[in-house]
């Protein structure tokens, strides 16, 4: 029998694939799956089986295993950079992680709040002061990520064109493998030179310190690529798609302005419902392992539904109702095991204050084209919405 | 009496402990590591926020004995 092809466009927005549903409610919750790639993957989709193999050793990170799940024939990278933190298995993660984790701490983040605070407060300005409607991912959900992150590594964002340009065609299902070949080599070209130049002459930001606490510029290189691409389009499509959410639910959105307490909460639902990195906690088996009473072999490539893993009934209860004060944090939005994600305090920090701060400065703020009219990225590898148009009364 | 025990090489600094109770966790500026504040929740409500640290933290790095 040959394993079916894997489907990748959501019943809704909130709802993974129903062919992701359906393996999920079957007594395994396992299954094979052809992928775009022509592979032959073991297809994941229980919160329990995932997080058992995120934190299993006998899994590898390794996308230059030619067995690493992949949506294309060809990975492009290859060869282009050392491996980045999010390519290492141990013994090499660990080390490479502690090199950088603590410039992301929960304490570190709160120290960016003010100057997060102040571009956020920026961009609304100018939304205000421009015509209605206006694109809520052009006037906010883009810049404001894009700016944190290169001040946070020192990366000049008079070229963000250059790179937000680059890094929407890596992520894109629809761009060629050479197209996003190219894209790479132009942004590792890119990066190469300014780190080149940090190296002669120090600056302290992100990169500048890995480089004076005696890194070597190669792995920077590769740790600044990583970094621009994850801090990117990750954080824009999580704001576009809560305000979405947050505007189709007045009530809400009331709940919210009264009680700032709830945003956090809020946040951790949305990540879980979105599940906008679906497909990033897949993984290639270096030993035979047992999951779920189903054999994967050393070798095999397996793909983590995260998706249908966050709507797991058996982990959250009516998991198909999205509940802004649930308070569930075990989702695995962010991942799990050692590969967690790195930016996720920036990204909940961001998100924290892009929506109190669009609550309570915009309250007459709503959408001009009704939600299910929205273009959503059926074709990325990092959901999203394409454009997001609002509009909004004269204060009074 | 139960109290939180820490594996230092385990954790990768993803501080959700933090999130969970900055009265119990922190983490360190070098590597981002946890730094565990007060090991012995002081009641009831602190030793449940230990069982959510224990069961999200990503890395399976903390865990508690009786
Ligand atoms: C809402 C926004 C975000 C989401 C949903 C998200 C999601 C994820 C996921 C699922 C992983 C795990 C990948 C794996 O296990 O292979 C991950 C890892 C990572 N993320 Fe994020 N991310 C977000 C924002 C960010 C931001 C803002 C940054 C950087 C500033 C960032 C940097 C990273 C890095 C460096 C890793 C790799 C960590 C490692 O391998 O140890 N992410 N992210
Ligand atoms: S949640 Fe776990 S991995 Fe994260 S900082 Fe705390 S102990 Fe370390």
């Amino acid at each position: 029998m040959t394993a079916p092809a894997l489907q990748t466009t959501r019943r809704c927005p909130y709802a993974p694939p129903d062919e992701h549903t359906r393996i999920r409610d079957t007594d395994s919750g396992i299954t094979q799956v052809t992928l775009p790639s022509g592979q032959v993957a073991w297809a994941l989709s229980r919160l329990e089986h995932i997080r058992a193999m995120l934190t299993d050793p006998r899994f590898s990170s390794d996308r230059q295993n030619p067995n690493f799940p992949r949506f294309t024939r060809e990975q492009p990278n290859f060869g282009l950079m050392r491996p980045s933190i999010i390519q290492l298995d141990p013994p090499e993660h660990g080390p490479a992680r502690k090199a950088v984790v603590g410039e992301f701490t929960v304490r570190r983040m709160a120290g960016l709040r003010p100057r997060i605070q102040q571009i956020v407060d920026e961009h609304i300005d100018a939304m205000l002061a421009g015509p209605r409607p206006a694109d809520l991912v052009q006037a906010l959900s883009l810049p404001v990520p894009s700016l944190v992150i290169c001040e946070q590594l020192g990366v000049p964002y008079r070229d963000h064109d250059f790179f937000q340009a680059r890094s929407s065609a890596l992520l894109s299902r629809a761009v060629t493998n050479e197209g996003r070949q190219q894209a790479a080599k132009e942004l590792r070209d890119y990066l190469k030179d300014l780190i080149a130049e940090k190296a002669a002459d120090p600056t302290d930001d992100l990169l500048g310190r890995q480089l004076t606490q005696g890194n070597d510029p190669e792995d920077v290189l590769s740790l600044a690529f990583l970094l621009l691409i994850a801090g990117h389009e990750t954080t824009a499509n999580m704001i576009s798609l809560g305000v979405v959410t947050l505007l189709e639910r007045p009530d809400e959105l009331a709940a919210l302005r009264k009680d700032p307490e709830r945003t956090l909460p809020a946040i951790e639902e949305l990540l879980r419902v979105y599940t906008i990195a679906e497909f990033a906690n897949s993984r290639v088996a270096v030993e035979d392992v047992e999951i779920g009473g189903v054999t994967i072999r050393a070798g095999d490539p397996v793909l983590a539904l995260s998706n249908a893993a966050n709507h797991d009934p058996s982990a959250f209860d009516e998991a198909e109702e999205i509940k802004l004060d649930r308070g569930a944090r075990h989702h695995i939005a962010f991942g799990f095991g050692i590969h967690q994600c790195l930016g996720q305090n920036l990204a909940r920090m961001e998100l924290q204050i892009v929506f109190d701060t669009l609550v309570r400065r915009i309250p007459t703020l709503r959408l001009t084209t009704p939600a299910d009219s929205l273009r959503y990225k059926d074709d990325a590898f990092i959901y999203g919405i394409h454009e997001v148009p609002v509009t909004w009364d004269d204060p009074a | 009496m139960t109290r939180i025990v820490a594996d230092l090489d385990r954790c990768v600094g993803a501080g959700q402990c933090v999130l969970t109770d900055p009265d119990a966790f922190d983490q360190s500026d070098d590597d981002g590591t946890v730094v565990v504040l007060r090991d012995t929740p002081a009641d009831d409500d602190a030793v449940k926020r230990a069982q959510v640290a224990v069961d999200i933290c990503p890395s399976r790095a903390l865990s508690l004995t009786e």
